[in-house]
């Protein structure tokens, strides 16, 4: 029977299954970090049992750590229980070991999601979870990836499986070419406006089609780490030549040989032409103008030549509610142009856009000019240290500075604010991010998600402009 | 693992769609190496408005909470349910959840029913028109009721995660019964892709 790449990640990956479907799902790389972790260790020490497979565990220090302060060492994490977090994750790392760690501080230090591709952690068709909800980024390398909570951290440290049950499989199709300044950010943010927040949710979504077979690597993992932000846990894109030459090389992808043999299994990690899906979305790439949210809710998007929707032409009350209290959340009115919009504060970093292609085309959007005098902050953070060597190594630090842009230590920062970098209240930022929730960046802060090119204009100009009409 | 079996609560009706786990636990408050002493984080932000319904004496003491559609999406965060737990709830009612909430939920004896959309209708009406409106729900008979048992509802729920939450079991104790299994296919993975290991 022909079978869907997920079917074929899932069939590799099972272990036991109970009658009613329940099963167990053996997992092969687990990525740790601070917020999500100290409670699972915690609870095998407390029952005192040991990591199944210690070898599986890839670990950082990210959440909450600090982009500035780095040369006073752990005593630049001001913030108390951010530094107890840390120092939990040390003491966690030296009892129970992992493959490899990379602590706060460490040059190779990250955001979990972008630390495990670009040290070939996160190879074609392994499972991969992690207490985190964005795990979903390396399905990008056909994998069947996705967050768990922390007592599946804990079950998976004991057990190396997972209890889990099948989803269903839907395929999003994205054909044809994108016009100039339209990016992945914007692909997704299309898909997510299209399908929703809740879209998603119970299927695993492979994302396929000519448009999504022509990005790189970084884009691929831009598109699957959203697929969350439509509801689906796990996205996925078939692995390729693409796949391969970004793998070939890093540290811990297979060498030699064994090179050559993982590359002819991984050539055979792709839905079958016949393969059913239980849904298919389809959608064209020239149609995809750049997106910018308006709302509290990923699937509040609309194209930057659109303005912010008028709540009084839905017709869904619970809808309608909804958009209200978003616009008074965000302070818009409807109707307004979104190239009106004012900013004040931008963030260019974050799982979804911090890689060195996503910093290198804000570069080229800034380079030889000046951040507008309206913008309070515009900051860059690295997703990893060697991002930002890389990035350094190009000139691209002196670019972004000469511009005014802060230039930072590697971690989650804005998109989250669990570290210093926050957004006060009633602030409004353009930023890479994933998430426009209510106070994600900041108690009261207002979110407006972006591709980094837009960011990049946006900074410069003070408010959203059309990245197609820029020069 | 705290059993659940038949809880008779108060309702508290929080009427708003795609309720995201940023909400339900501010990122300010999860900054703790505990799994408990998250319940002033509960909805943090929303609770400093006055009029937000767990402000309201009326509803003081619920243990069941009453939601729309895509209750929890967003981050992953245990903290969610935790927080929930916390501050008294049980249950959580709506007619659909995100995902990894959903599944967070059951490993913590916290039961998050899904009903339909006209039924939560049903209930949200009852808890605006009656102060005081309490629920049975019956794990075992997989039922939401009125304590008149005037309103009956039933709900589905996964046989295993009906058993683990009937009889409060460590999971992890469960899935090491197949400890064996899990061995042999790991050396058989081994054997077959080494570069995975």
């Amino acid at each position: 029977m022909p079978q869907t790449l997920y079917d074929k990640l899932w069939d590799s990956h099972l272990v036991h299954t109970e009658d009613d479907g329940t099963a167990l799902l053996y997992i092969d790389r687990h990525l740790v970090h601070e917020v999500t972790s100290a409670q699972a260790y915690e609870g095998l020490r407390t029952a005192g049992r040991k990591p199944w497979r210690v070898e599986s565990v890839v670990a950082t220090a990210d959440h909450n750590t600090p982009t500035t302060n780095w040369d006073e060492g752990l005593a630049g994490v001001r913030d108390p229980f951010a530094r107890l977090q840390i120092e939990t994750l040390d003491a966690n790392m030296r009892e129970f070991g992992a493959k490899v760690y990379f602590p706060y501080l460490d040059k190779r230090q990250g955001i979990v999601h972008v630390i495990g591709p670009e040290q070939g952690a996160t190879l074609p068709g392994m499972t991969v979870v992690c207490g985190d909800s964005h795990t979903s980024t390396h399905g990008a390398f056909a994998c069947l990836a996705h967050g768990i909570g922390t007592s599946e951290v804990e079950h998976v440290l004991a057990t190396q499986c997972l209890v889990t049950k099948k989803m269903k499989n839907m395929r999003i199709n994205v054909e044809g070419p994108l016009a100039r300044g339209v990016t992945a950010k914007d692909v997704v943010l299309a898909i997510i406006g299209r399908i929703g927040t809740a879209g998603g949710t119970g299927y695993a979504v492979e994302f396929a089609g000519s448009t999504i077979r022509a990005l790189s690597m970084e884009g691929r993992m831009t598109v699957c780490n959203m697929a969350i932000e439509a509801g689906a846990r796990a996205g996925m894109v078939a692995a390729d030549e693409v796949t391969f030459e970004y793998l070939k090389g890093r540290k811990f992808a297979p060498k030699g040989a064994e090179w050559d043999h993982a590359v002819a299994y991984w050539r055979t990690l792709k839905s079958d032409p016949d393969a059913k899906f239980d849904r298919e979305v389809t959608l064209d790439a020239r149609e995809i103008r750049p997106h910018v949210t308006w709302g509290t809710s990923p699937e509040m998007v609309v194209a930057v030549d659109d303005a912010v929707p008028d709540p009084d032409k839905e017709k869904d009350s619970q809808r309608r509610e909804g958009m209200e209290r978003a616009l008074e959340y965000m302070g818009l009115k409807p109707r307004t142009p979104i190239t009106d919009i004012r900013i004040d504060k931008v963030f260019i970093g974050s799982c979804t856009n911090s890689r060195i292609e996503d910093l290198r085309a804000a570069a080229s959007v800034v380079k030889g000019r000046r951040v507008a005098s309206s913008v309070k902050l515009a900051l860059v953070v690295p997703g990893s240290g060697l991002v930002k060597e890389q990035a350094e190594r190009e000139g691209l630090d002196r670019v972004f500075r000469d511009a005014g842009f802060e230039w930072r230590e590697p971690g989650c920062s804005m998109c989250l604010g669990m570290n210093p970098d926050r957004l006060s209240a009633g602030e409004r930022c353009a930023s890479t991010s994933n998430r426009n929730f209510e106070g994600r960046q900041g108690p009261g802060g207002r979110t407006h998600l972006v591709s980094p090119v837009m960011a990049a204009a946006a900074a410069i100009a003070g408010h959203f402009v059309d990245i197609r009409r820029w020069s | 693992m705290d059993k659940f079996t038949v809880l008779n609560g108060l309702v508290v009706p929080l009427d708003r769609a795609n309720v995201d786990t940023d909400q339900i636990i501010p990122k300010q408050y999860l900054a703790s190496i505990k799994r408990t002493g998250f319940a002033q984080g509960l909805f943090a932000e929303w609770r400093k408005d006055p009029q937000f319904v767990l402000n309201q004496p009326r509803y003081k003491g619920a243990t069941i909470l009453l939601g729309r559609k895509n209750f929890g999406c967003g981050s992953s965060r245990e903290h969610a349910p935790w927080a929930l737990i916390d501050y008294g709830f049980r249950c959580v009612i709506a007619p659909s959840f995100a995902d990894i909430f959903f599944t967070n939920s059951f490993k913590n004896g916290f039961l998050p029913v899904v009903l339909t959309e006209s039924e939560v209708d049903r209930l949200f009406h009852e808890c605006n028109a009656f102060a005081g409106f309490r629920l049975v729900v019956d794990l075992e008979r997989q039922t939401v009721a009125s304590t008149d048992q005037s309103l009956s509802m039933r709900f589905d729920i996964d046989p295993f995660r009906k058993y683990c939450l009937l009889n409060g079991l460590d999971e992890i104790g469960l899935t090491l019964r197949h400890a064996q299994k899990i061995s042999e296919f790991e050396a058989r993975r081994k054997a077959q892709h080494p570069w995975y290991f």
